[in-house]
């Protein structure tokens, strides 16, 4: 038996490949695209783990949305931190007539939002950036990113990162060189943990038309 | 005599429980309920399943009914509301038939001809109109025929019969109790008294003594029961506004509870809405307190729609938010501006905007409150804080200048300290090559002079900043390239 007959066996999984049924939504980061089997799993729910605000977790997802914002379905921001400012959204591609802003007022109220946004099947994303501790609820919001084929993003602080987790996807970012990124995956549904590479700073990637990448 | 054979088919659709279910339908089942009639001596018309189970029975004096169960409801019959409940079971059933005509107290006439093909054949109307009307918290009698008269009778005598022929018509009708005529109880007890007790007995006698006994309109009446003479009908014209009420048979405390009585407003809603050919955008609640204090709450949804599950839902989400001050006696369903839904547009909405599923932002808004869910727009506009603004999702406008912008801003900006004249954000802030002015705003007396940076702070984020020209040129943060 050769080792390619052996690869076409239905019963043999190979490591590094996302199961078929799952989309990938490009991220518009080539080497980061190829970490991730492709891009970012829609109908899944991804954490972005950060050390810190301002660090350029955002900006790492916008080609995607700007890609998303082209379709009928919502981007879903639930309780930003800020405001989302509409001339960046623009000048990076964002349909803004896509974007919708929900404000709820309490921290229960918002992860309902999470849930029914992604439920809902009307939204190609749902951004959050939850508080919470608690698996039964991620494993929940996993479930209904999986039911609404949405693109689930929740922006964590660092110390969630022991913590255990039913998402697809767990990324973590730190400052790279240079006023960089550097992104590194701890968990992928099909694969294994990977990184990190390396984003270039923030000026160079204006629109993330042309990012600058290197990888170690 | 007009030589006619009647293709037109009547259906009867009578509530003989009525009086009873205008308060049953509002609460649940398990709470015995029965409604008195009115007198000097005051008795138990009508009870729900719950109150003959534990002993009432109609005709039971009140006070003996109270004396048997201590927490048996009695409500006084309620001539205004059963009428109310006529019309709205016609506006609903309107859908089914423009023909509808209302015989009160408790029956309407429903020309089903015309509709047989577009329900899928009687069997399949009828089962519709029974799971409608049983939703609605009505228990119903069909009865059919080729005239409307003749519906009438063999539905208040309780058989659920439908006669298909004209020539049937005399034989189905024989055996009916004359009391089934809508005629003077002395021109009954008249023909009791000739030993006249049954249609067959009436329709046995010669002619021209029937209308010397009972007067050219008692033969009248015949001749229109048997279709032997046209019986034109007082249509029911639905209203152009919706406004239907349900009175609760026992007062609730807790939001939720009140859905059940709702949904049923919400089924009449979408029924009355269906034969008009119509949908709503918004729809208002009101829930009616003692003294006269009420709670409004107005559902509205981003596009019309008629569409009951989807209606439920919004109310679910709005009820279960809601945190009742009283105890509400009453609801109350109003939708007063409709617009033209034609059935096949509700299909091509395409298919995340299926029957039954609810508009995520309608959903959102139901419980957050309309102010929670918005979009924004990019205007153009020199100063940063103007130029993005919320607008309606949906709606946005696309101006942006195309200079290089950070992906958040601050609501409101935010001073910076200063170290030997330089901002410090956790850390000294390092400015990047490239300065850019802003100057504008004059006209409006909002006016601003600042010179833009882009900033990096120590640990490596990076910070949209700004240094008045004017008054102390104190330094702001005022957005974060993420």
């Amino acid at each position: 038996m050769t080792l390619d007959t052996l690869l076409q066996r239905t019963d043999v999984w190979r490591g590094g490949r996302l199961p078929a049924a799952v989309k990938a939504v490009p991220s518009g980061f080539t080497e980061l695209d190829e970490l991730l089997g492709g891009g970012w799993p829609q109908g899944a729910l991804t954490e972005i783990i950060m050390s810190r605000q301002g660090i350029g977790a955002l900006r790492l997802l916008i080609p995607a949305l700007a890609r998303l914002s082209q379709g009928d379905r919502w981007i879903c921001w639930v309780a930003p931190p800020h405001i989302p400012y509409a001339p960046a959204l623009v000048n990076a591609g964002v349909d803004l007539s896509r974007i919708l802003l929900v404000h709820p007022g309490a921290q229960q109220d918002g992860l309902w939002a999470v849930e029914q946004s992604l439920r809902s099947g009307n939204c190609a994303a749902v951004l959050a950036w939850p508080a919470l501790d608690d698996k039964a609820i991620l494993r929940r919001l996993q479930l209904a990113a999986e039911a609404g084929d949405a693109l689930g993003v929740l922006f964590r602080p660092r110390h969630f990162v022991q913590r255990p987790s039913a998402s697809a996807l767990r990324i973590q970012l730190a400052p790279g060189i240079n006023g960089g990124l550097s992104v590194s995956i701890l968990k992928r549904r099909g694969g294994w943990a990977a990184g990190p590479v390396h984003l270039g700073p923030v000026n160079t990637m204006k629109a993330a038309a042309t990012p600058a990448l290197s990888s170690c | 005599m007009l030589p006619c054979r009647h293709m037109v088919h009547w259906l009867c659709i009578r509530a003989p429980q009525l009086p009873l279910e205008i308060f049953a339908r509002g609460g649940n089942k398990e709470q015995p309920l029965a409604v008195s009639d009115e007198g000097r001596r005051a008795s138990v018309l009508l009870c729900n399943e719950a109150a003959q189970g534990r002993g009432i029975c109609p005709g039971m004096p009140v006070a003996a009914a109270r004396a048997l169960i201590r927490d048996l409801i009695i409500q006084p019959r309620d001539h205004k509301a059963e009428q109310a409940a006529l019309h709205s079971l016609a506006a609903w059933a309107y859908q089914f038939s423009s023909q509808v005509s209302l015989y009160p107290p408790c029956a309407l006439l429903l020309e089903v001809q015309g509709s047989l093909t577009l329900f899928g054949g009687r069997v399949a109307l009828l089962k519709k109109l029974r799971t409608g009307l049983a939703e609605l918290g009505y228990q119903v009698q069909f009865a059919g025929a080729p005239t409307p008269l003749a519906a009438l009778s063999l539905a208040r005598c309780q058989c659920e019969q439908m006669v298909e022929e004209q020539h049937q018509l005399a034989a189905a009708l024989a055996p009916l109790p004359i009391s089934v005529l809508d005629w003077e109880q002395t021109l009954l007890d008249r023909m009791d008294g000739m030993g006249v007790r049954r249609l067959g007995d009436v329709l046995r006698l010669p002619r021209d003594g029937l209308a010397r006994r009972l007067g050219q309109q008692s033969l009248l009446y015949l001749d229109r029961m048997l279709g032997r003479q046209p019986d034109p009908q007082n249509l029911y014209r639905p209203p152009t506004q919706f406004k239907h009420r349900l009175q609760l048979p026992a007062e609730v405390e807790h939001a939720q509870v009140l859905l059940f009585a709702l949904r049923r407003l919400v089924l009449e809603l979408c029924g009355w809405l269906q034969g008009l050919g119509a949908g709503v955008q918004t729809f208002d609640i009101t829930l009616r307190h003692r003294q006269g204090r009420y709670t409004s709450l107005c559902i509205g949804m981003h596009k019309e729609s008629r569409d009951a599950e989807q209606f439920t839902i919004l109310l679910r989400e709005r009820l279960e938010r809601l945190a009742l001050q009283e105890s509400v006696i009453a609801v109350e369903l109003c939708a007063e501006r409709i617009v033209k839904l034609e059935a096949q547009s509700l299909d091509l909405f395409g298919k995340t905007d299926v029957r039954g599923e609810v508009d995520l932002l309608d959903r959102l808004r139901a419980r957050l409150g309309d102010q929670a869910v918005k979009g924004i727009s990019a205007v153009a506009e020199h100063r940063p804080e103007y130029a993005c603004c919320y607008s309606e999702p949906g709606h946005s406008q696309k101006d942006s200048s195309g200079r290089q912008r950070p992906l958040w801003l601050l609501p409101v900006p935010r001073q910076l300290k200063t170290r030997s004249g330089r901002p410090q954000l956790q850390g000294e802030l390092k400015l990047q090559p490239g300065c850019e002015r802003v100057e504008s705003g004059w006209w409006d007396e909002q006016d601003v002079a600042r010179d833009y940076f882009v900033a990096i702070n120590p640990s490596g984020s990076c910070y949209w900043i700004y240094r008045e020209l004017t008054g102390e040129r104190h330094w702001y943060l005022q957005g974060i390239f993420e």
